[in-house]
């Protein structure tokens, strides 16, 4: 059978996301009632979650979270790690034993730092580096797949439905200031852990919801930059495309959501000068990063959150606020159960981003 | 001693019964085939001067005419093809060199045609472009290497000059002189309405059409026709014409006879010398001094024009667009081998250069594969023949396409391929003022008008179906092609799947 990555597999799905602007930190139980919610936006072939703030005592260490199909591989994979890293801290990430999820590959965790040298040696930013390492242990070790790399943050993920996912790696006991989730419905089986959603680089996670018709002409200019579309899926891309825009090119999410849920010309004719200019110079420049065809994402980075919509608006997304929680699902349902009483909901515009900072708590706004 | 006759290859077969002998096809015929006969009061015709360009066709008022391929046939032999045999004896008989006129008509492959398009179904709606925005707008030129910001931690606009179309389509280069004053009048009045270019060609502009400056490409050939300052400062942007697609390596010759009047004054060469471009740039020897010329122009131009460098498609194409991005150019366009010209030794237009579709494939990918791909906008030409072209075009890498064949269709050309006889009857590649005529560029323009926005349309509809409403979410999509009946290798340089896959 073919593996996500060999083959490009459409998939429709569910996105949810809950961030408390104080930083203030609650269990990830909520974020997996909620995705529940939306059991039939997902068929059992991949769910999983991305979580912020979770790992305050280790806040300036990258954790890796890596899939392992053998111990080959591990030994491996450790091998790369410990030549390239200071290793704090590792472990098997804690999972519950449940009937629904079954056929895991070992998942490991490791907190770590670049070493020193190797760092001076490459004449990288600390930031370039870890990215490089984790695109070489993408690529070239067979059976090894890291699926998060970012600092007080993590993913989790695998083949089931959304919810077991969350029971499966105890979700319900981490606490963080910022969830995200995602429940897949992808149009053929794979079955592999790594071609679950969230999809995330460094502290950028992505889950997304649709299927991008700029799929290749995306993905053609991102490798230009030395990134590596290996699993072929849109969440992929998107996410090389937020990393280029923002840490790379240093647009600000505002700009970012200009450039990839552009507004149309007879738009950009109406605004007044100083406006028409700058967007007409983010869609001239980056060009190549404008997404097309459906889809609603929640990007989530260190210290915030970011919900667009694709800009016909062809997938559902919805927001609502209570007191300092946001929270957003691709159906409202999915956020009333975890919150009756809001403050304000609404269905932001297609193209419009939302975009929340946190701004007490521990986590920094960039 | 043999006898130096050639059967016609078309025969002229006039219906009696309907030729009620106005003589129009006689009038209409500048090679003089159709001649009235008083004493029988009937036309009789001289096939072997017919070039079957259908314009005494197209007027007989009782459509008394048609024109078939001869049936007179040497002994078959799939060796020896009887346009081999005649262009043989042609050749034997006057020892010149044959010339031709338009693309390369021979039986290579077309790769567009072996090309299909995608479309959405399900995963993914398809859009109407009647009822939702469908952005057709491109931009041509380099792109910034780094975002500035000022104090305020604005961004600062630091764009270098680029062509702003409305539709990635682009009239190609054809010289005042190779076609006539109302033909290019019709092309710049048809790009000035669209908000396209058209190209002047390597012959200079007419003074009579600066006017459409911001819809002009001003060329600079190896002859340096009509090149000065102002020239340079009256167009949108600066074309380099270092090679062409129906003659790969080779320069150009109008002869004397075309250099009269308006001609002469517009070329700044006398009357009746001959116009002849060298084969190279005798500046351009190498790289470096294509980039000295490069930049010898914008500062012509105080850096305020595109400059765009134009070579035929070659064996070597990807390496050469390579260092031709570097070169301080701003876009590059290739010509393919089945492109279109005036005139043309017939043997190199039928044998030399490869298929756009392949040249476009690998230097596109080879241009981001060195990350310079947005050093530069690609522009293809020769042959693209439909929008649908178009689209295939933009998906394999391109960011705008040049048409000139299918122009002078739309202004009447019957593709007759006798151009360099300089006696189309169409009004086209001609300068004999009775013929020039009978192209009126009010109706010509209106016509390329037409064509370009069904074209446009066409794009839009296509683009819809597969769920795209912005061209450059098209640009270098390959995902959305797929190859019918091409091997392994043709689908590897193409950078596509096979149907099915
Ligand atoms: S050359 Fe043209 S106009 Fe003359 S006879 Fe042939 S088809 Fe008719
Ligand atoms: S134009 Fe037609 S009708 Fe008139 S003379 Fe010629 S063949 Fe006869
Ligand atoms: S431009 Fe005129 S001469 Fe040339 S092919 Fe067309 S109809 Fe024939």
């Amino acid at each position: 059978m073919q593996r996500e990555g060999q083959i490009r597999i459409p998939s429709g799905c569910a996105i949810s996301g809950i961030i408390n602007k104080s930083g203030k930190r609650m269990s990830g139980e909520a974020i997996i009632k909620s995705i529940a919610v939306m059991h039939d936006r997902s068929n059992g072939l991949g769910g999983g979650f991305a979580a912020y703030g979770i790992y305050p005592e280790y806040k300036d260490y990258y954790a890796l979270h890596i899939f392992y199909d053998s111990p080959y591989a591990k030994k491996e994979c450790e091998e790369f790690i410990e030549r390239h890293f200071d290793i704090i801290n590792l472990s098997k990430i804690p999972t519950r034993k449940i009937k629904e999820i079954t056929d895991e590959p070992l998942i490991w965790r490791y907190f770590v730092i670049p070493l020193h040298t190797k760092l001076y040696e490459s004449q990288l930013e600390e930031r370039d580096f870890t990215e490089k390492c984790v695109f070489r242990i993408n690529t070239r070790i067979d059976g090894a797949y890291v699926f998060s790399s970012g600092k007080n943050m993590g993913v989790f993920k695998a083949v089931g439905f959304p919810e077991d996912v969350g029971r499966f790696y105890r979700l319900d006991e981490y606490e963080g200031f910022s969830f995200t989730a995602h429940g897949r419905y992808p149009t053929n089986t794979p079955g592999w852990w790594g071609g679950a959603h969230p999809f995330a680089l460094l502290d950028y996670s992505v889950v997304h919801n649709g299927e991008i018709s700029s799929y290749d002409a995306n993905r053609r200019a991102i490798e230009m930059y030395g990134y590596k579309c290996t699993l072929q899926t849109d969440t992929e891309v998107i996410t090389y495309i937020i990393d280029y825009l923002n840490r790379k090119k240093k647009l600000t999410f505002n700009e970012i959501a200009s450039v990839i849920a552009a507004p149309f010309w007879q738009t950009i004719e109406r605004m007044p000068n100083e406006e028409k200019e700058l967007h007409e110079y983010l869609r001239i420049v980056f060009a190549e990063q404008l997404i097309t065809g459906p889809f609603s994402i929640i990007v989530a980075f260190d210290g915030g959150l970011m919900a667009l919509n694709d800009r016909l608006k062809l997938r559902s997304m919805v927001v609502g606020e209570k007191d300092d929680t946001t929270y957003i699902a691709s159906e409202e349902a999915a956020i009333r159960i975890i919150e009756p009483d809001l403050d304000t909901v609404w269905s932001p515009k297609g193209g419009e981003p939302v975009i929340i900072r946190v701004t007490g708590g521990e986590a920094k706004c960039r | 001693m043999p006898i130096n006759y050639i059967y016609p290859d078309y025969e002229i077969i006039r219906n009696p019964d309907r030729c009620i002998t106005c003589r129009v096809c006689e009038r209409q015929c500048a090679n003089q085939v159709h001649e009235y006969i008083a004493d029988v009061d009937k036309l009789s015709c001289d096939d072997s001067k017919c070039v079957n360009c259908h314009r005494c066709v197209s007027l007989c008022p009782t459509r008394a005419l048609k024109i078939k391929r001869s049936e007179s046939t040497y002994k078959e032999n799939s060796n020896w093809s009887v346009k081999t045999i005649n262009e043989l004896y042609r050749q034997a008989g006057s020892g010149g060199v044959l010339l031709s006129s338009m693309g390369n008509p021979e039986n290579y492959p077309i790769y567009f045609d072996k090309i299909l398009l995608n479309a959405s179904q399900v995963t993914n709606p398809s859009i109407d472009p009647l009822r939702e925005p469908m952005e057709t707008k491109v931009f041509l030129g380099t792109k910034p290497k780094q975002i500035d910001r000022n104090e305020n931690g604005s961004i600062i606009n630091n764009l270098p000059p680029l062509l702003r179309l409305t539709m990635p389509v682009m009239f190609s280069a054809m010289s005042y002189g190779s076609i006539s004053y109302n033909a290019h009048e019709s092309l710049a009045r048809a790009a000035a309405e669209l908000g396209i270019m058209y190209n002047t060609g390597e012959g200079g502009l007419h003074e009579d059409f600066i006017k459409y400056g911001k819809n002009t490409i001003v060329q600079v050939a190896s002859g340096r026709f009509g090149v000065n300052p102002e020239y340079l400062n009256s167009g949108a942007a600066i074309e380099i014409k270092m090679g062409q697609g129906a003659k790969p390596g080779i320069g150009g010759h109008l002869p004397g006879t075309k250099i009269v009047g308006d001609i002469s004054r517009t070329r700044m060469i006398p009357e009746h010398s001959d116009a002849i471009s060298p084969a190279p740039h005798h500046d351009i020897y190498s790289i470096e001094d294509l980039r000295q010329l490069v930049y010898s122009l914008k500062e012509a131009t105080r850096y305020q024009k595109p400059v765009i460098v134009k070579i035929a498609a070659v064996h070597n194409i990807s390496a050469i667009a390579s260092g031709i991005a570097r070169s301080g150019a701003d876009i590059i366009a290739i010509d393919g081998y089945r492109g279109g010209t005036g005139a043309a030794p017939t043997r190199i237009r039928d044998n030399v250069g490869i298929p756009i579709e392949l040249a476009l494939a690998s230097v596109d990918e080879r241009l981001r594969q060195e990350g310079i791909r947005n050093n530069v906008s690609i522009i293809v030409g020769g042959s693209i023949r439909s929008s649908a072209d178009i689209v295939r075009a933009i998906a394999l890498g391109a960011d705008c396409v040049y048409i000139g064949t299918a122009a002078l269709l739309a202004l009447g050309c019957h593709l007759c391929r006798s151009c360099h006889g300089g006696k189309c009857n169409w009004g086209i590649a001609t300068q004999e003022a009775n013929l020039v005529k009978r192209l009126n560029p009010e109706i010509g323009y209106k016509r390329l008008v037409n064509l370009m926005l069904a074209w446009r349309h066409e794009i839009k509809e296509m683009m819809g179906g597969m769920g795209i409403n912005s061209i450059e979410s098209l640009k270098g999509n390959r995902l959305m092609l797929r190859g019918v009946g091409l091997n392994e290798k043709e689908l590897e340089i193409l950078g596509i799947k096979h149907a099915g896959e």
